[in-house]
């Protein structure tokens, strides 16, 4: 395994992943590192088992076998909760937003690991529970200056247009202060304006926070612009991985899009 | 992190308009709440010197119907999770306050213990013991089958009360409710200055404004946040940090020490208890009350049991406006009738036309003054 350009110590390890459902290779033998700062980005035909890598991740899903290392430690095996208090946060494909609260309960949700007051404080909500309520609302509202969201605060998300409630779904991941940042297909479905206001948080993520992120996307265009280097999959295995115009070069890439325009014309 | 935290003000004319967080978290927010909320307080505490003992009776019964309403509100409403086994809740901190404070010499099971604050607070915790033992059913089965099997729950429980003679007497016999006993002054047997129906319509009523107090914090703390996740997307509230097992214990145990306790004051009112009555039907009735009162609010809780609970008492004066319908269970058209059929309308009719239900309704007409002739 070649270490990332500029970067020393990598923040995730994922080592010869295994994963399937009835027959249906999803994984099959992925691995790839992801450094300290980089954004690694994931590319490859719908069905090609990007999602699944996030769901591996997250501990959604079980694999069959392999190794996930991240931050030091062993994710097999452990429950999402447990996964996300150790600094991994991800935003999902299909927005997956808790649609009845409003975007400030959607942020607050996505500190949950770092509010630490137990039930009893809860029901009494004198000092301790009122205090970290007030400290964690200010950091809330950091996030929401920082993704431009002041007008949509106290609305239920159900209400928003498509576009803000992705980028809410960015805020309640950023607000959980991740150590890795999971974005599955941020700008999917969005017009070039709101793709572009994407693009730039992202960017300002990046800059502002140093925040290592793996990016699952379609857009060739953002892709291209933003990572620091790609891998390209196809039916569950990687086929490159590399700088992004080395990618995007690369015949079996190339192959693997052509096949499917073929195959959708 | 430094917070500021100036003395919050509200902009004249903008009630709507938070100055700080601080305020925004506060329960009553707003100065018409504090004001709505003050009044019905002192008419509150104002009417056991106003009514008569039997219709006291009544509204103490609603009121910690209410405070079991609120405690399935909690799983129900704010977690999500879909419970019939409620009436079995109910059940354990009756017979725990009735066999605490029970005679040690009688019929049934007593310790003498009568002291309302030790029963009370055994009941809720001896049921919170049982959620928490029921709770992993919730971690295994969702919506409609978690209600199957908490169903099951009331049977078995209809079972062990029935059987079990020394603690509930056995059906048909029963035995007597808990005795409450608070400052050496026996509340449910007039005194020097209040009746005994006078005592505990007190009592209860300040009961239901702690418990309703706390629900509240509850739900507006990471606690009630953490609910509402596991509520609408169960798998996203995982991912983010949210430990389902946890919380739905958590939710079962809160639900049940509401229960508990709302068991315990409800037998204490009625002065008897009969094994036969944790059934479905309770169960169904609480239901109805968070139904009908509005999923997912504590005013809703309390609107919903208060309902509940008065209806009989209206539909008992039918006979006296509609000579054709009898007060008698056996007659063709009777009042049992009508009520169940009532229930059953009431809960399609708000899951309908009104989700919220009554709380809903309240809201509707808040927004309808607030707005009349046109304040904006
Ligand atoms: N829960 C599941 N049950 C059964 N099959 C699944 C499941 N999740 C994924 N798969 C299968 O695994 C394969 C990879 O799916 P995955 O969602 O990871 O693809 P993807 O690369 O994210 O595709 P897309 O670009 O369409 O989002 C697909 O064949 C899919 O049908
Ligand atoms: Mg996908």
């Amino acid at each position: 395994m070649t270490a990332a350009p500029s970067d020393d110590a990598a923040i995730l390890e994922f080592d010869d992943v295994r994963l399937s459902f009835a027959g249906v290779k999803a994984i099959d033998g992925v691995s790839f590192h992801v450094g300290a700062r980089e954004l690694f980005a994931i590319i490859g035909p719908n069905g090609a088992g990007k999602t699944s890598i996030f769901n591996v991740l997250s501990g959604v899903y079980r694999p069959r076998r392999g190794r996930v290392r991240f931050d030091g430690r062993d994710l097999i095996g452990m429950r999402p909760h447990r996964i996300a208090a150790l600094g991994l946060a991800r935003t999902f494909q299909n927005i997956e937003l808790f649609a009845n609260l409003t975007v400030l309960d959607n942020l607050m949700l996505g500190r949950h690991t770092h509010i630490r007051y137990g039930a009893l404080s809860a029901f009494a909500w004198l000092g301790r529970a009122r205090n970290a309520e007030l400290a964690h609302r200010a950091v809330v509202e950091d996030i929401v200056d920082f993704l431009e969201l002041e007008q949509w605060r106290e609305h239920p998300v159900r209400l928003l247009p498509y576009g803000i409630q992705k980028r809410v779904e960015l805020g309640r991941a950023l607000a959980a202060d991740p150590k890795l940042l999971l974005l599955d297909e941020p700008v999917a479905g969005m017009n070039l304006e709101e793709t572009e206001d994407m693009a730039r948080f992202i960017l300002d993520i990046r800059d502002e926070l140093d925040l290592p992120m793996i990016m699952v996307e379609h857009d060739m265009g953002i892709v291209m612009d933003l990572a620091d280097r790609i891998m390209a999959m196809d039916f569950g295995r990687a086929i490159a991985t590399g700088a992004p115009a080395e990618v995007q070069n690369h015949p079996d890439v190339i192959r693997a899009y052509l096949g499917e325009e073929e195959a959708a014309s | 992190m430094t917070v500021a935290r100036p003395r919050p003000r509200q902009l004249a004319g903008r009630p709507e308009l938070y100055t700080s967080y601080a305020q925004h978290l506060r329960l009553l927010n707003t100065t018409p709440k504090r004001r709505a909320v003050l009044a019905l307080a002192v008419v509150a505490f104002a009417l056991p010197f106003v009514y008569d003992d039997q219709t006291l009776r009544l509204l103490t019964l609603g009121f910690a119907a209410a405070i079991g309403a609120i405690g399935l509100n909690i799983v129900t409403g704010y977690a999500g999770q879909v419970t019939l086994g409620h009436a079995f809740f109910l059940a354990i901190g009756a017979y725990t306050a009735a066999a605490l404070s029970g005679d040690p010499d009688g019929r049934t099971i007593g310790f003498g213990v009568s002291n309302v604050a030790v029963w009370l607070l055994a009941a809720g915790l001896v049921a919170a013991f049982f959620g928490v033992l029921v709770a992993p059913l919730a971690t295994r089965l969702r919506g409609l089958y978690l209600a199957i099997v908490t169903l099951g729950l009331v049977f078995l429980g209809e079972h062990v009360f029935k059987e079990w003679e020394e603690l509930t007497g056995g059906p048909g016999v029963g035995r007597e409710g808990p005795v409450p006993v608070l400052f050496g002054n026996q509340l449910n047997a007039p005194g020097d200055m209040f009746t005994g129906e006078q005592k505990l319509y007190l009592l209860t009523l300040v009961l239901l404004v702690v418990f309703a107090v706390l629900a509240r914090n509850l739900a507006r703390s990471k606690v009630g946040r953490a609910f509402a996740a596991i509520r609408d997307r169960d798998v996203a509230a995982s991912v983010i940090g949210v430990s389902l097992t946890h919380y739905k214990v958590l939710a079962f145990a809160a639900s049940s020490f509401y229960a508990g306790c709302a068991g315990a004051m409800l037998y204490t009112i009625t002065g008897f208890i009969e094994p036969g009555s944790f059934n479905l039907l309770l169960s169904v009735q609480y239901i109805a009350m968070v139904l009908i009162g509005g999923v997912g609010t504590v005013s809703g809780s309390i609107m919903g049991a208060m309902f509940i609970t008065l209806l009989p008492r209206v539909t008992r004066e039918l006979p006296g406006f509609a000579p054709f319908v009898s007060s008698d269970a056996s007659a063709p058209l009777n009042v049992f009738q009508i009520e169940t059929v009532l229930y059953g309308l009431l809960i399609i009719g708000f899951l309908l036309f009104e989700p919220r239900g009554l709380y809903g309704v309240w809201i509707r007409l808040r927004n309808y003054w607030k707005s009349w002739p046109f304040s904006y």
